[in-house]
């Protein structure tokens, strides 16, 4: 019990993305409200980000851009290929975004409401 | 390995289809149409000119850029792998023979832009197929996802709702690919498929390692529409518009069950996978109770679109059930079902449309007689229910078959009885629609038919059906038995 | 013992009545060249059957092989001379139910004749697929296709009862047909080979005990919810509403056959005499046909309807196969085998009688048949002849059949079963003989002067009689049915009934 709550602490950057995770699932789940869970989204989507940049992490190491003063030892260097891949993660988590928030407008102005339980309602009255 | 430019040439046709699409339209506005058919025309010629090249002289790839591996992106094409885009593309070809009249009624307004939003689906959907990559799989998922979200919200008011839950559903199953995907990357320092299944088995025994089978089967899983995370699938086939649900039904939660294929045999291999963790047998087991389970649904429908979407779930989850069984004829089974369920289900959503389209309505009892009035089409149907259930020597008979040996070589009996169950299931949602267009009098009312562009690929594809039924021996013998893991073992018994 | 003669026959006899299909419906419009169509598919299909019988007689097996199913699995076909008797009977008697359809859909009008006459097209392909499948993959296709192909048959005159039948009709086969496919696949993982091989292929020592004995349930009710097993026998009754055409040949000949010709083969050529006395299911299974028969004879007593008490006769009379199937010894098998043909054209004159009644004067019910026969005499004569075969009797074939299972039941020292076949024989007097009698020598005054039905309802139903008698005399004649049942009692249980 005590070893993993050590090996818990060593990683506490770890275990705050996973914190975030699940606070963005929490939006997600628990909420009512459709923006709302929109933003639980993306809390999650950010958490998994946050979680590969993290990992790219070395103690001591400088910006991935070649120096000649530290040459091509690549442990002096950050891991570039995670920042790469983020990048294209960002892009996509701002897509979905861009799309999830039109089906929202769509959604408003189809039933007027992004309230969970009054849509099922306004769905149900319109069929 | 062969090189070959066909796999990059396929995805480039897409890309360059959507461009044209919204260019041409600025100057003429009902060129869409007709541009999206040259696309689709070109990619489905590429693919089986891609099909044919794997036959003969086995799997082939291209180096993204010229970049080698596993430095650079690569796509690669295996028998399996041939054998998808071939569906992905020809379903969409026949489709979109559908669509003219289709989306020329229920979309008027924005033609231009659903049939880009349409090839850029398609992008992703065989982007995901052909990429021998893991993150680049991830951006494919994405694209596939985004363009299927967007065409699902296009449709009567609900799609809209539907299309949000599944947009919410799925990029939050995305993103458990993506973290599984960072695993596998933490552990071995590379993204390329073959370089991480060359790694792996020797972390076969890595906590970690655990931990991203779990997430990304998960995340796979969700968009397969795999028991419990299926909900999503029924609202948005239900209330997309006819032709969203012609395209995206045969084969989005397909090429799922590829990628799922792909990874989970290929990168993990099956022996990690079944065997030394549940994760295949969970799945198997989930199949099972997914396939029970939406088959009574199915069953308690009136609406028949919305029956066939429950009924899509229990199919794939047969592929599902295949792949968890991690034994080579089940696998073959799946793999050969993911082609018959796509063409049988690719033909009664088509035939739903029609009659929907033309004025017949949607409930059991609007489809009263209609035999007499639609025969082609529904000759079709017949075909293609009877694949479903399962009456040889339609495709359908022949992937339960190869499910069944392999379920009782991998000692699952209780499986095989599912399975074998369930097409008593299937029997009872479907023959009462066959009863009821067959065996009464024919409707009063006016129809309006859509035209040859609606019946000719109906048809096909109930011919379809039977052909791919009769040759089903050469297709897994000669494309997919070539293509199975070879740590899996031949067919035999 | 048997060479095999490379041919494409078999084969030719399964399509002939396939490429007969789109010439039927596309000359819906023309009565008389669609009728046309059906005949001469009837006529060559025939023909081709019986090209094979002098090579199968001299011990030669025409067979053909149509590529694979499966990996493993062959699309094969082949004429042994089990096949043989099962593919003359329907080819023979569907010449007889061809020129009968005709005059019946005309004299009582029925619509959707284009419907009805291409889809017993296909039925008949299908049973001769069934007849010919070398292995049990090619058996099960064609068995399953007989099941889609015979719903609309049971549909056809589209009331609620028909509806009703037609259900019922699914319930029971598509079960059966899952059964029958999950015990294929079982004995392909076990035992690597789906061929028919005369003596069986499964052998006791490919699985344990318990597994082999639960396959042979799962085959059996596969197989025996066509072929009327108690209690899978339900859908039979519920299935005479269909016209009697279909009643007569489907459900009196070619589904039923097909079931009873299924045990025949999981019984003979899939598990065989040894391996079935080592699992000890055989005695339960000649106990259950034995029950069968019994009480179908006694429920057909209380039948007022004719089809229905002709239907659980029917279910009486397969279970004579499956004893015969059951008993396992050389006679008793040429029994099973002489009655797969005997009962058949017996049963099909009794239906083409009640068909023929019906369509003169709308009566179906027993008590309304008094003094019928002063009118319809030929009719009447032909359903006497056809009871008395039923009942046992010398003189028409269907004594021969069952005194061959008497003789096997004897041989097993089956006391039981012999005292039920006797029994049974007097039940079916009990309950056939009455009818002609009184109508006969009831007198009713209020019939109005009809006469015979047409000739074409007539006809028929008097060769199937003539057939019976002529059969029951000279078992040999023609098709030489007592030397190919004699071939398939060999081949099956190696020795011979003498």
């Amino acid at each position: 019990m005590t070893e993993t709550l050590v090996m818990l602490l060593a990683r506490w950057p770890y275990v705050c993305t996973v914190l975030l995770m699940l606070l963005g699932l929490y939006g997600m789940l628990g909420k009512q409200n459709l923006v709302k869970k929109l933003i639980g989204l993306n809390v999650f989507q950010t958490a998994i980000i946050l979680f590969f940049i993290v990992q790219a992490y070395r103690s001591g190491a400088s910006v991935p851009i070649w120096d000649p003063a530290l040459g091509n030892d690549p442990d002096a260097y950050v891991d570039p290929i995670p920042h790469g891949l983020m990048l294209t993660a960002i892009v996509v988590s701002v897509a979905v975004t861009g799309v999830a928030l039109a089906l929202l407008i769509r959604i408003y102005r189809n039933f007027g409401t992004l309230d969970e339980p009054d849509l099922l309602d306004a769905m149900k009255r319109s069929r | 390995m062969a090189e070959s430019a066909l796999p990059i040439l396929i995805l480039l046709c897409f890309v360059a289809g959507a461009i044209v699409v919204v260019l041409a339209t600025l100057r003429r506005p009902d060129a869409a149409w007709i541009v999206t058919m040259a696309t689709l025309t070109a990619a489905f010629g590429l693919s089986v000119r891609l099909l044919q090249a794997v036959i003969d002289g086995g799997a082939v790839r291209h180096r993204l850029g010229g970049w080698v591996a596993p430095i650079g992106i690569e796509l690669v094409a295996d028998g399996l792998t041939a054998l998808v885009v071939c569906v992905v593309t020809g379903i969409a070809l026949l489709v979109g023979l559908y669509a003219r009249e289709a989306v020329r009624r229920e979309i008027a307004e924005r033609e231009s832009a659903f049939y880009a939003v349409l090839l850029v689906l398609l992008l992703g959907l065989s982007g995901m197929v052909l990429t021998g990559d893991l993150f680049n799989l991830y951006v494919f998922f994405e694209i596939s996802s985004l363009a299927g979200y967007a065409l699902i919200a296009v449709g009567d008011k609900r799609a809209v709702v539907a299309s949000f839950r599944y947009l919410l559903l799925g990029t939050v199953g995305a993103s458990f690919y993506l973290l599984g995907v960072g695993f596998i990357y933490a552990l071995t320092g590379t993204l390329n498929m073959a370089d991480a299944a060359a790694r792996l088995p020797a972390l076969a025994d890595n906590p970690a390692l655990r931990v991203s089978v779990a997430l990304i089967v998960t995340g796979i899983a969700l968009k397969m529409a795999v028991f419990p995370m299926q909900a999503w699938l029924a609202d948005a086939y239900t209330h997309a518009c006819t032709t969203t649900t012609a395209i995206v039904a045969p084969i989005m939660t397909k090429v799922a069950a590829y990628a799922l294929i792909r990874i989970a045999g290929f990168v993990y291999g099956f022996e990690l996978v079944s065997e030394r963790l549940p994760v295949g047998a969970a799945l198997a087991w989930l199949s099972a109770i997914g396939i029970v389970v939406s088959s009574v649904l199915a069953l308690a429908q009136t609406d028949v679109k919305r029956m066939l979407a429950y009924s899509s779930i229990a199919q794939v989850s047969y592929i599902g059930l295949g792949i968890g069984l991690g034994q080579p004829w089940a696998l073959a089974g799946a793999v050969l079902h993911v082609l018959n369920h796509a063409v049988m289900k690719c033909c009664l959503f088509l035939v739903t449309g029609t009659v929907q389209l033309a004025g017949g309505g949607r409930t059991l009892d609007d489809y009263r007689g209609l035999g007499r009035r639609m025969p082609w089409t529904f000759a079709a149907f017949t075909l293609a229910a009877l694949a479903m259930v399962g009456i040889p020597p339609t495709g359908g008979f022949f992937s339960k078959w190869y499910l069944m040996v392999g379920g009782l070589e991998a000692g699952a009996g209780g499986l095989v009885v599912v399975l074998v169950g369930s097409g008593l299931l299937t029997a009872g949602y479907l023959f009462r629609v066959l009863e009821r267009v067959w065996a009464r009098p024919a409707p009063d009312l006016v129809l309006r038919p859509l035209g040859a562009g609606a019946t000719v690929p109906i048809v096909l594809l109930g011919v379809a059906v039977v052909v791919f039924g009769l040759l089903n021996s050469w297709i897994v013998t000669r494309v997919i038995a070539p293509a199975l893991p070879t740590a899996m073992g031949g067919l035999e018994t | 013992m048997d060479d095999v003669l490379v041919s494409w026959r078999p084969a030719a006899a399964v399509a002939v009545s396939l490429l007969a299909v789109p010439l039927i419906i596309a000359s819906g419009r023309r009565p008389n060249l669609r009728e046309g169509w059906t005949l001469l598919a009837a006529f060559a299909k025939a023909a081709i059957v019986l090209s094979m019988l002098p090579d199968v007689l001299a011990g030669r097996t025409p067979a053909c092989t149509l590529g694979p199913l499966a990996p493993g699995i062959e699309l094969a076909l082949r004429a042994d001379a089990l096949g043989m008797v099962f593919a003359l009977v329907a080819s023979l008697l569907w010449i007889a139910t061809s020129f009968y359809s005709i005059g019946y859909v005309r004299g009582a009008g029925e619509k959707r004749q284009t419907r009805y006459f291409a889809s017993f097209a296909l039925c008949l392909s299908a049973t001769m697929g069934i007849a010919f499948a070398a292995n049990l993959f090619t058996f099960i296709v064609f068995f399953e296709m007989l099941t889609v192909t015979t719903y609309p048959l049971v549909l056809h005159k589209e009331t609620d009862d028909a509806r009703a039948g037609a259900t019922k009709y699914l319930a029971y086969t598509l079960p059966a047909g899952l059964a029958l496919l999950l015990a294929v696949a079982i004995t392909w993982t076990i035992a690597g080979t789906l061929t028919f091989t005369p003596g069986g292929f499964v052998t006791t020592d490919m699985a344990s005990r318990g597994l082999l004995q639960v396959l042979f349930v799962l085959f059996i009710a596969g197989v025996g919810v066509k072929a009327g097993l108690m209690p899978l026998h339900a859908w039979l009754p519920a299935a005479m509403v269909a016209p009697t055409p279909v009643s007569a040949l489907l459900h009196a000949v070619a589904v039923v056959k097909a079931g009873a010709f299924g045990v025949l083969r999981v019984t003979g050529f899939v598990f065989g005499p040894e391996t079935l006395r080592e699992l000890g299911v055989a005695t339960w299974l000649g106990w259950l046909a034995c029950a069968t028969f019994l009480l179908a004879s006694v429920i057909a007593l209380r039948q007022d309807n004719l089809k229905r008490r002709l239907a659980y006769s029917t279910v009486g009379h397969l279970s004579y196969i499956i004893l015969g199937a059951a008993l396992l010894n050389a006679w008793s098998w040429a029994g099973a085998v002489l009655h797969l043909a005997f009962h058949a054209t017996m049963k099909i004159t009794l239906f083409f009688c009640a068909g023929a009644i019906y369509v003169r004067t709308h009566r179906e019910r027993i008590a309304e048949l008094g003094g019928i026969g002063r009118q319809m005499p030929v009719t009447m004569a032909a359903f006497a002849i056809a009871s008395l075969g039923l009942a046992g009797l010398p003189g028409v074939n269907g004594f021969l059949s069952k005194w061959a299972l008497a003789n096997g039941a004897l041989g097993e020292q089956g006391w039981f079963e012999v005292s039920a076949l006797a029994l049974s024989g007097v039940l079916n007097a009990a309950y056939f003989l009455p009818i002609a009698v009184r109508a006969f020598f009831e007198d009713n005054p209020d019939y109005p002067r009809f006469g015979e039905a047409s000739v074409l309802l007539v006809a028929p139903l008097a060769l199937t009689a003539l057939a019976s008698l002529v059969l029951g005399l000279a078992p040999n004649l023609g098709v030489g049915g007592w030397d190919l049942a004699r071939q398939v009692a060999i081949a099956v249980t190696g020795g011979a009934p003498s």
